[in-house]
């Protein structure tokens, strides 16, 4: 994948763990397993809706449902029961997810590697400035902008966005103000949730379904969304072109560097300017 | 003795404090008072070095302690209780108040020594001080309100400050409990001769011990002196709307 | 968190905290004493799996108590512990390994040098508030992982250093009834001794001042700083202490499991290191070694049955975020207080 590809496709998988961080204020390790899920829920919905393969938008909008649904009733019977005791305990929480989504998924669908083929639409490739680009690459690339505005119309212009950012910024007082802030919570996982089965689904045509995407995928994520800025949804647009470039050109220039060299920028921003680079100190 | 020279702090565009200038002599006891928001805590805030000032100076004994940090003005004699009561919940009673003596004199670098057998002369002194006998196997964290208001204090006193800044003390008590604080500032503030600057929203309080007022409002000093000027000035009582609270301290 | 969640977060600890409060489970039998006599005749009374077991168990003991200086003792939570044990593993391992580097310079080096590298990363690590600083701690420790993967040179990068040599342990024959014990079972009894010595240290460092003063800070540190204390500067010492000790357990890991490879520095590490000690009850100083035996114990059963480790771990630990937060040691105390209760009844 190049650099761009590489670039918004993490963007679309940040954005979730960012939105979650901005509300309430945890690191949601689980958000690659649901990713994963979004993957081998992509897969299995391909195998329902039409025994030799096709019918894939239809299966990555069943996958990402079914894990926002996921998202939605992990929330309401188990996270809210936390909300009282300290971060630590949330997101160790978090991890016991991780840990038994992670089998899960293994007992469900075995070990060995599954794909899903693009739909005919975006099967082939373009020519490009000189290159050959598959298809399916450049939508990644054109989906990545397309949801970021999605993302920030609903939250800047609905009313429900609205009260995720209000308890984005302040939850006492969206509480004191009469807001459901436990639904406001519910929908904002549920949401982060959608967004992680999407990507997942959508990134099966070019990448393979393994175990173990889970654990590969939250790494990245979580470093982009620290050179971002927490909670911010063009900090996380803009940390994921840079993540994108660095380990691009990172694999160029040195190709052992490029792994070291993306936790070294992560620690320099933590050590520099914490909150990221669009991020509000807290 | 503690010197404020035309202190300023602003949050964004607002300004907490603004031009404040404060003196409190060597064993005087004084007092801020002022509505609610009108920056008292700030103000403590920027004497004791949790926050840096925009502009002016503190000194202490002519020595500039201008947001100096928090750990350094303490060793310097500066002693502080804070509004929203500051102990260590996890800890005993008896267990705070030697935690703060071992700080004191200076045996937090020996990691060899049983922690428990130092300073407990001290600790049991200071117990009967501040009113806390009998408790010192209490966790803090369960303490009532009252108590964990003594332990505050006694954490103050642990490290024999010269100046004591107490941020109202007597808040949330009952009018029996307030008379005993009042009763035990004033023994202790003699006894040791201590400086204290304190703040508080009970006026009985207030002038009943206090030698000087500052009044702020807004972040500005409105009033400044002995109780009886204070109590006439006509600002003082329009900023506090009930002067008739003001008339009724008077019997 | 908001103000009445922060309420009962403390009304929660502090009622633990005072419920739980008896020092000696039982004042009269020096538990600690018993325990280590028993584990010192292992390979004698046990198998060689057993042996293999309880060396398991001692060198994560030691591991979870250094973390447990930085979590319980200090209030900081850490999740790139891991990063630490690391550096001592591939210190003495490539200290034995590739320059013949004697085990009685080998093992010191490995823990200076752990030590070493948690000072240079706790100095910008403590300056940064709860949230931050686990993020960054994270972020040295996968920089550690990123550099013993790829650094082929000097760590073997993903192929590792196998056949870390043991030490030489033949002056150990002149012990009675040590002379026919294969070198794997005296590389576990000087494990053993070294471990007890260590947590013995650091159990000293609990109780002294310099502990309490640690534990101020983990209670209150905006009250502590106005006690006279620099937060920052005792952060650090914790954790150059809590390093320096990981480094130790590292050493003896790589030794132990006859090799050091990067995986062992991978986060997933630190979450068990931290599994391990919270399952065990960070409250309490011999919380984090019941957690690590107690984990090891479950590993070993389980797997026999399942494949599905990861399933049962995270069903554990919802198990205790839910059900007990005081961990295991901590639902001993509870129950020994009940049963004192009813005693006195």
């Amino acid at each position: 994948m190049g650099g761009l590809t590489t670039a918004m496709f993490l963007f679309l998988i940040a954005s979730g763990l960012s939105l979650i961080f901005g509300v309430m204020r945890i690191i949601n390790f689980a958000h690659g397993s649901f990713y994963m899920f979004g993957a081998y829920l992509a897969w299995q919905a391909v195998q329902w809706l039409h025994p030799t393969g096709g019918r894939f938008w239809l299966a990555a909008l069943l996958a990402a449902v079914g894990v926002g649904i996921l998202g939605a009733v992990t929330e309401r019977l188990f996270f809210r029961s936390l909300y009282g005791r300290e971060e630590l305990y949330q997101l160790l929480f978090t991890y016991a997810l991780v840990l038994i989504l992670g089998d899960a998924a293994k007992f469900i669908w075995g070990t060995d590697q599954l794909s899903v083929s693009a739909p005919p639409a975006l099967a082939g490739s373009v020519q490009i400035l000189g290159t050959t680009q598959p298809l399916y690459s450049l939508f990644i690339i054109a989906i990545g902008p397309a949801i970021a505005f999605a993302l920030w119309w609903v939250l800047n212009r609905t009313g429900a966005g609205r009260m995720i950012r209000a308890a984005q910024m302040d939850r006492e007082m969206l509480d004191a103000l009469g807001a459901n802030v436990a639904t406001v919570y519910t929908v904002t996982f549920a949401l982060s949730a959608f967004l992680a089965g999407l990507s997942g689904a959508l990134v099966t045509p070019i990448q393979s379904i393994v175990p173990g995407m889970d654990v590969l995928i939250i790494v990245q994520a979580f470093i982009v969304v620290v050179i971002g800025g927490m909670g911010s949804l063009w900090g996380t647009f803009w940390g994921s072109v840079i993540y994108g470039q660095v380990l691009s050109f990172g694999i160029l220039i040195f190709p052992g560097f490029s792994l070291f060299s993306v936790f070294a920028l992560m620690a320099v921003i933590l050590i520099v300017r914490p909150w990221g680079l669009f991020g509000r100190p807290l | 003795m503690l010197e404020v020279s035309n202190i300023s702090k602003s949050f964004g565009g607002f300004r907490a404090v603004s031009g404040v200038s404060l003196t409190v002599d060597t064993k005087q006891i004084a007092a801020v008072i002022g509505p609610n928001g009108a920056g008292k805590s700030t103000l403590f805030n920027l004497i004791t070095g949790h926050l840096q000032p925009d502009s002016g100076a503190v000194r202490l004994d002519s020595r500039d302690i201008t947001g100096v940090p928090p750990y350094r003005i303490c060793r310097m004699g500066i002693g502080r209780s804070f509004q929203r009561t500051n102990i260590f919940p996890q800890l005993t009673v008896f267990e705070n108040l030697q935690a703060a003596f071992l700080v004191h004199y200076g045996r937090g670098r020996n990691f060899w020594s049983r922690a428990d057998a130092l300073y407990r002369d001290e600790t049991d002194d200071l117990l009967a001080l501040v009113g806390l006998v009998g408790q010192e196997g209490t966790i803090a964290g369960v303490l009532s309100y009252g108590n964990q208001k003594q332990l505050e204090l006694g954490l103050a006193l642990a490290s024999d400050p010269a100046v004591l800044l107490l941020d109202e003390p007597t808040a949330g008590m009952s009018a029996a409990e307030t008379h005993e604080t009042i009763q035990l500032l004033q023994r202790i503030v003699a006894q040791r001769g201590l400086t204290l600057l304190f703040t508080e929203h009970d006026m009985e309080v207030v002038f009943s011990i206090a030698q000087k007022i500052a009044v702020l409002h807004q972040g500005r000093i409105i009033a400044d002196g002995r109780p009886e000027e204070v109590r006439c000035e006509p600002e003082v009582r329009r900023v506090y709307l009930g002067h008739r609270l003001m008339d009724a301290q008077r019997q | 968190m908001t103000v009445a969640a922060k309420k009962k977060v403390l009304r929660r600890r502090v009622a633990t905290a005072a419920a739980l409060r008896s020092r000696a489970i039982s004042g009269r039998i020096p538990w600690t004493l018993v325990i280590f006599v028993i584990m010192a005749t292992v390979p004698w009374v046990g198998s060689r799996y057993d042996t293999f077991l309880a060396a398991q168990i001692t060198i994560d003991a030691l591991f979870a108590v250094s973390l447990n200086l930085l979590l319980g003792t200090t209030g900081l939570v850490s999740f790139g512990h891991v990063a630490y044990f690391g550096v001592g593993a591939y210190v003495c391992g490539i200290l034995m390994k590739t320059y013949e580097v004697p085990f009685s310079l080998a093992f010191p080096a490995a823990g200076l040098g752990a030590a070493l590298f948690a000072l240079i990363s706790g100095y910008f690590c403590v300056r940064l508030i709860k949230l931050y600083f686990a993020m960054l701690t994270l972020a040295f420790s996968q920089i550690v992982w990123a550099i013993a993967y790829k650094w082929n040179a000097v760590t073997g990068g993903d192929q590792g250093l196998p056949e870390i040599p043991y030490p030489n342990l033949d002056w150990m024959s002149a012990i009675p009834g040590c002379g026919d014990l294969s070198i794997g079972a005296r590389f576990y009894l000087l494990t053993l001794v070294i471990v007890a010595v260590s947590l013995a240290a650091v159990h000293r460092v609990v109780r002294s001042p310099f502990g309490r003063v640690l534990t101020t800070i983990r209670d209150n540190p905006e009250r502590a700083a106005f006690l006279g204390i620099n937060v920052r500067l005792y952060r650090l010492a914790a954790f150059v202490v809590a390093g320096g000790l990981a480094g130790l357990a590292g050493a003896l890991y790589g030794i132990f499991s006859r090799g050091v490879f990067a995986d062992y520095v991978f986060w997933s590490k630190s979450a068990e290191i931290l599994i391990m000690t919270i399952l065990g009850g960070i409250g309490y100083f011999w919380g984090p070694p019941v957690g690590a035996a107690a984990l090891v114990w479950l590993n070993q059963v389980i797997t026999d049955y399942t494949q599905y480790w990861s399933f049962v771990l995270g069903v554990i630990l919802l198990v205790l975020l839910f059900g007990f937060p005081g961990g295991i040691v901590g639902g001993l105390d509870l129950l020994w207080q009940r049963v004192k209760r009813l005693r006195n009844a």
